[in-house]
């Protein structure tokens, strides 16, 4: 694969946009069920270029970094205070791992009827998932942090709070990062999922159902294809920010 | 306690160490230490003297490592009193490398930022603070560019770097736990003349652990041989070979008896527990 250099992670590409060309030609499903690549590719060009999917694609792009900026508000100062003290994680840590373990989908009817069907209540309930992702992360990085390296600042003599400030944070760092990583992916299924079901008329979930209902298929991939480029990039872009600023992670 | 041994050796009780070596540094007075079920330390005293390398061997579990914690305030021991020359640890300027430089060290900060760390809890102007590791530099001769992050030098560059750190503040008693250990021959060799030309250097009382006898003797003014739990002082054994010494010292004479004598005594503790 190496002869390929830097393109070989574009073959999988090329290959899966073959398969479907083929699918499509061979009608292996209803053509108006699979337009092909080519289709959507206009769809997704028409519908960036001044179309209603930009509008939405920026709509889903703003409750989900709202609510992943909510989630490390609350997330972050809230691991580091459980992941400082043993004993208080330990009397927590029951609670937060079933909240962690329910399905945040499940709440949406309760935050519904406290908040109602707003854009509040989508960005409440991405939030509320994606902090407890971060938080349990953030807790779980400062308990590990390396005994030596906390020690080593005792005997310099760092206080309590140094200790915490100048190791515990940096130490917990990487972790975090492994928080706000699986934050964002969980933030934005839930945003689309709002999007599609509580009384929405934007926003990238909101497109896909909308075009579903209308049939315009190459307009409904175009819109899976756009949400899911758009999970890869938070993906990267938090990949891009830890390489940048944790440069000591994994080393 | 050493029958026979070669009269050049001071076998001496536990708790008194050499006239010869001076005032006392370190005084331990009472110090008890259990975890759990094992108890390290019961009632053990001990004086360590002013400028002079002192090194503790003897046999795993037996509480060398413990012995620094405790002095070092690592460890809160159960019982008994430490002074550093009449005082406090908390009034005393002390040093301590740890065995694990790679967890020692902060990889978030270049080598140079990690050595002036610990001068950031003293109340020093920012200009002495740059002279003070400028100088720390250039005694030591050391050529590693301290720009880089410790995590882009070799294990015994990183050792360096942790010394330094130790070292910057200017330390009346620096603690070594198992400092070379981790490092291939080669380097040990090296990091050991480094350490003894900075102690004839400096004569900063210094306390070694060590699981290297050879080490231990090599680097060493007084071996201590501690038995095991609870520990005592099995024999405390002055080494008066001249500085500096060299690779040939290992295979001098006086060396290798004394070497040997550690090693007897070593045995016959282990064999004892």
């Amino acid at each position: 694969m190496d002869r390929f250099g830097p393109f070989t992670p574009l073959i999988g590409v090329v290959g899966l946009l073959i398969v479907w060309q083929c699918a499509y030609w061979v009608e292996v499903v209803d053509r108006v069920l699979l337009p092909s690549p080519g289709a959507m590719f206009a769809a997704v060009w028409h519908g960036m270029t001044g179309g209603q999917l930009l509008i939405d694609f920026f709509r889903t792009i703003e409750r989900t970094a709202l609510s992943i900026l909510y989630a490390g508000i609350v997330g972050i100062p809230l691991g580091i205070m459980l992941g400082s003290s043993i004993p208080l994680y330990r009397s927590v840590e029951f609670v937060v791992d079933f909240f962690r373990s329910t399905p945040a989908s499940a709440v949406f009817p309760l935050f519904l009827a406290i908040s109602g069907p707003g854009d509040a209540t989508k960005i409440q309930v991405a939030t509320f998932g994606a902090s407890l992702v971060i938080l349990f992360n953030v807790a779980y990085g400062v308990m590990n942090a390396r005994k030596t390296r906390l020690q080593a600042a005792q005997v310099m003599g760092a206080s309590r709070l140094r200790v915490l400030t100048d190791v515990m944070l940096f130490e917990s760092l990487p972790q975090t990062f492994v928080g706000l990583r699986n934050g964002v992916s969980l933030a934005l299924i839930i945003v689309i999922v709002a999007e599609m079901f509580i009384g929405s008329v934007d926003g990238l979930g909101h497109n896909v159902l909308d075009n579903q209902m209308l049939f315009e298929m190459p307009r409904m991939y175009a819109a899976i294809f756009v949400a899911g480029a758009l999970g890869y990039g938070f993906n990267l872009m938090f990949l891009l920010i830890e390489r940048r600023y944790v440069h000591w992670s994994g080393r | 306690m050493a029958e026979g041994a070669p009269a050049n050796l001071l076998a001496t009780g536990a708790s008194s160490p050499p006239a010869a070596a001076g005032e006392a540094h370190i005084t331990i007075r009472g110090l008890s230490k259990a975890f759990g079920e094992a108890v390290i330390y019961d009632g053990f005293d001990l004086d360590i003297p002013r400028g002079r390398f002192v090194s503790v061997f003897g046999p795993n579990g037996c509480g060398k490592s413990t012995l620094i914690n405790l002095v070092a305030g690592l460890l809160e021991p159960d019982a008994g009193t430490i002074r550093f020359g009449g005082k406090r640890l908390r009034d005393t300027n002390f040093g301590y490398v740890f065995q694990n430089y790679r967890e020692a060290l902060f990889p978030w900060m270049r080598s140079i930022d990690n050595i002036r760390y610990p001068l950031k809890f003293r109340d020093i102007p920012r200009a002495e603070r740059n002279a003070r590791v400028e100088r720390l530099v250039d005694r030591l001769g050391v050529t590693l560019d301290l720009a880089k992050y410790p995590y882009q030098l070799s294990g015994g560059q990183q050792q360096l770097v942790s010394i330094m750190r130790s070292l910057v503040i200017e330390p009346e008693v620096l603690f070594l736990d198992e400092p070379f250990s981790a490092l291939d021959y080669e380097m040990t060799l090296f990091m050991r003349d480094q350490l003894q030309a900075l102690f004839m250097d400096t004569q900063t009382t210094m306390v070694f652990v060590s699981h290297d006898l050879e080490e231990a003797v090599y680097l060493a003014d007084d071996v201590m041989l501690l038995s095991r739990g609870p520990a005592e002082v099995a024999d405390y054994v002055t080494v008066g070979i001249a500085r500096p010494r060299t690779a040939a010292t290992i295979s001098e004479g006086e060396f290798v008896r004394i070497k040997a004598h550690c090693l007897d005594v070593f045995q016959k503790t282990v064999r004892g527990a």
